[in-house]
């Protein structure tokens, strides 16, 4: 593990809270990234799947330093970027770039797909301004993406392209300065399966050809083994169980992660599925999280130890699966 | 006699373009007690069914059809009085749960208020029924002193269903209800969804692009394409034996996740352009099977099995090969 590509390390991340009625008093916290470790590896797709407020888009926008990280290490390539100012930031950014899940609220509704997807260019004023470099190179990445390339959809708005289109054009954005590691957060939750289908294939194109790493957050387990080699669970702002795709998918160990691929409608309807999940349960955001492990108190398997220590991550079974389970 | 009946149904969209097609001769009937599906891509004209027959088409209007609930015809009521059979007989719970709630009153006020419009009762009976409601849908009632932004997705669509069904309506839509919500939420609310409709006998429209929820929740679905039905069946029907392209197309491209196959296929091509409509079957320019005379003639909805209608030349047998 010593060269690892990119490397996170006991990265925290602590959302102050101003409670209700206390002006003064102890300042709150939701811990909303805590103490996560782990390596992704060059040209391979990372994957963290949890439910809405585990972390994960806290996590992947402390690494695009969206958000500043409480505390812990970020390597990419050896090299650490936690405490990046802005301008080291910028530079950065020519090889990492974010792909964001809601493709109309990412791009500017007034501009052109043209100065949409050129933004980058100018904003790292390459091409010595060039307009026709320029435009040649957005050419290049309607091809790249799949758009039709003509002066009709360079002109065209965000609102006059459907959901899947609007998506290439993020997609082309990310990806026009030629980045090397991409941070995807949920791409093609908003989709319709068919076109869903199609933005999966072609990021798996654009990966192969391009020789991208991608760090990729989705809510779901059957769009993270279509594009994931390793996967994640995340819960309440760790991770829970960490393994190589199928072999999460095929033997999920962690009762969450069990819980997760359970709950997913089988396509064959099948009147007993659901029945045995819990109809309360929530992810629970803690400001003070409880002692042990923090799905004690939605598992069905709870031993005494559960209330007591928290788990940590363990190799169990076979090799590269991690979990962090008293019952494992 | 079904509990509602949709016959004919044409609803259009003005545009500075012209106007877009959006559902264009839709028929089909709930029973009482009745689940029913409706699915399709964005745009296919499912919501579109749903807001016309709750009156809420916005830059548009229902421009032909009939659309009776019992012996009421709902189209041709004066609003005044079909203000009384919204809500009080078809209530509505939309996807977007944030956005149907007022942010600055608690869901408690909210769904009280909801109980008043309709019932003539006393501020206490009207608490009394909201908390039952509550109760209903799974909900603490200490929560109903709570503001929409401080519960989770899950629980503002709880609010809602607990709204939907304030009057003891006999139909339900339920327009993507889970599809904003993470996938445990959405098993909770689903599954809640289902025991409500079944216990009280409701009626229920359930329309989603996600045919695996469907599968699940509805007891006949109903396929939509560019504005029309394509196939219409019992759910295991449409499920073990699809007949129309589009529906296998439809089947093959959604995730499964016990499946071998790890990316689905997708449909080529997209949907029409409802302004301007083609001319024969919608779907011949992205069907594998289609033959010359799909691009000319219109296929009508047959019966093709029992209880199973679908929309296409080949199998209708009303196409000869040319």
């Amino acid at each position: 593990m010593e060269d690892a590509y990119f490397k996170v390390e006991n990265l925290v991340k602590y959302f102050a809270l101003k409670k209700r009625g206390q002006f003064f008093g102890r300042r709150i916290h939701v811990h909303a990234v805590d103490d996560i470790t782990f390596n992704v590896e060059k040209g391979k797709t990372y994957g963290v799947v949890g439910e809405s407020g585990c972390g994960k888009t806290t996590l992947a926008r402390l690494i695009m330093h969206l958000e500043k990280a409480t505390s812990g290490k970020m390597l990419f390539k050896g090299e650490d970027i936690t405490k990046y100012n802005r301008s080291q930031m910028k530079a950065l950014r020519l090889k990492m770039q974010m792909i964001f899940q809601d493709p109309f609220g990412a791009l500017n509704p007034v501009r052109s797909i043209l100065n949409i997807i050129a933004e980058p260019i100018r904003v790292h004023s390459l091409y010595q301004g060039s307009k026709e470099e320029e435009r040649d190179k957005v050419r290049e990445m309607l091809e790249k993406v799949g758009l039709p390339i003509t002066e009709e959809m360079l002109q065209k708005r965000p609102n006059e392209l459907s959901g899947g289109e609007r998506q290439r054009v993020g997609i082309a954005r990310a990806l026009i300065l030629g980045p090397e590691f991409i941070v995807a957060d949920e791409p093609v939750s908003m989709l319709d399966a068919s076109i869903r289908a199609d933005i999966i294939s072609l990021i798996m194109k654009l990966k192969a050809e391009n020789d991208l790493t991608y760090f990729f957050i989705t809510h779901e387990f059957g769009v993270a083994r279509a594009i994931c080699d390793r996967i994640a669970v995340m819960y309440s702002g760790k991770l829970v169980e960490v393994a190589n795709a199928l072999q999460i998918v095929d033997h999920p160990t962690h009762p969450y992660t069990q819980l997760l691929i359970d709950a997913i409608p089988p396509l064959i309807p099948d009147p007993k599925w659901g029945t045995n999940i819990d109809i309360e349960g929530e992810v629970p955001y803690f400001t003070e999280p409880p002692p042990g492990c923090r799905f004690h108190l939605r598992c069905p398997y709870i031993m005494d130890i559960c209330k007591e220590s928290e788990p940590i991550l363990k190799e169990v079974g076979s090799k590269g699966h991690f979990v962090a389970c008293h019952l494992r | 006699m079904p509990l509602l009946e949709v016959e004919d149904l044409i609803t259009h969209y003005y545009t500075e373009a012209g106007s877009v097609k959006a559902a264009d001769g839709v028929s089909f009937t709930v029973e009482k007690g009745e689940s029913i599906g409706i699915a399709g891509e964005s745009g296919c004209g499912k919501t579109t069914v749903a807001m016309s027959i709750m009156r809420l088409i916005k830059g548009g209007a229902v421009v032909g059809g009939k659309i009776r609930l019992g012996e009421l015809s709902l189209l041709d009521m004066p609003m005044d009085d079909f203000r009384k059979v919204r809500w009080e007989r078809i209530s509505l719970i939309s996807q977007a749960a944030m956005g149907a709630l007022n942010p600055v009153y608690t869901v408690g006020a909210q769904i009280v208020e909801a109980i008043k419009i309709h019932r003539d009762c006393s501020n206490k009976e009207a608490w009394d029924r909201a908390r039952e409601l509550m109760a209903q849908v799974k909900m603490d009632p200490t929560r109903a002193k709570s503001f929409p932004h401080e519960l989770s997705g899950g629980m503002r669509q709880r609010v809602m269903i607990a709204m939907a069904l304030a009057c003891d309506p006999d139909l339900v839509i339920a327009d993507e209800p889970t599809t904003a919500l993470d996938v445990v939420t959405q098993v909770q609310v689903l599954r809640l969804l289902i025991d409500l409709q079944k216990r009280l006998g409701l009626s229920l429209i359930y329309i989603s692009h996600e045919l695996s929820v469907l599968g699940q929740a509805c007891d006949r679905i109903i396929i939509m394409y560019a504005g029309k039905i394509v196939e219409m069946g019992a759910t295991a029907e449409i499920f073990t034996s699809p007949m129309h392209p589009y529906t296998q197309k439809l089947l093959s491209s959604s995730m499964d996740i016990h499946s071998e196959i790890i990316i689905p296929e997708s449909i080529p091509g997209k949907p029409p352009d409802l302004l301007n409509p083609p001319e024969g079957c919608r779907f011949w320019p992205r069907c594998l099977v289609r033959q010359n005379s799909c691009e000319k003639r219109e296929p009508k909805l047959v019966l093709a099995a029992p209880g199973h209608y679908v929309a296409c030349s080949k199998l209708s047998g009303d196409s000869k090969e040319d």
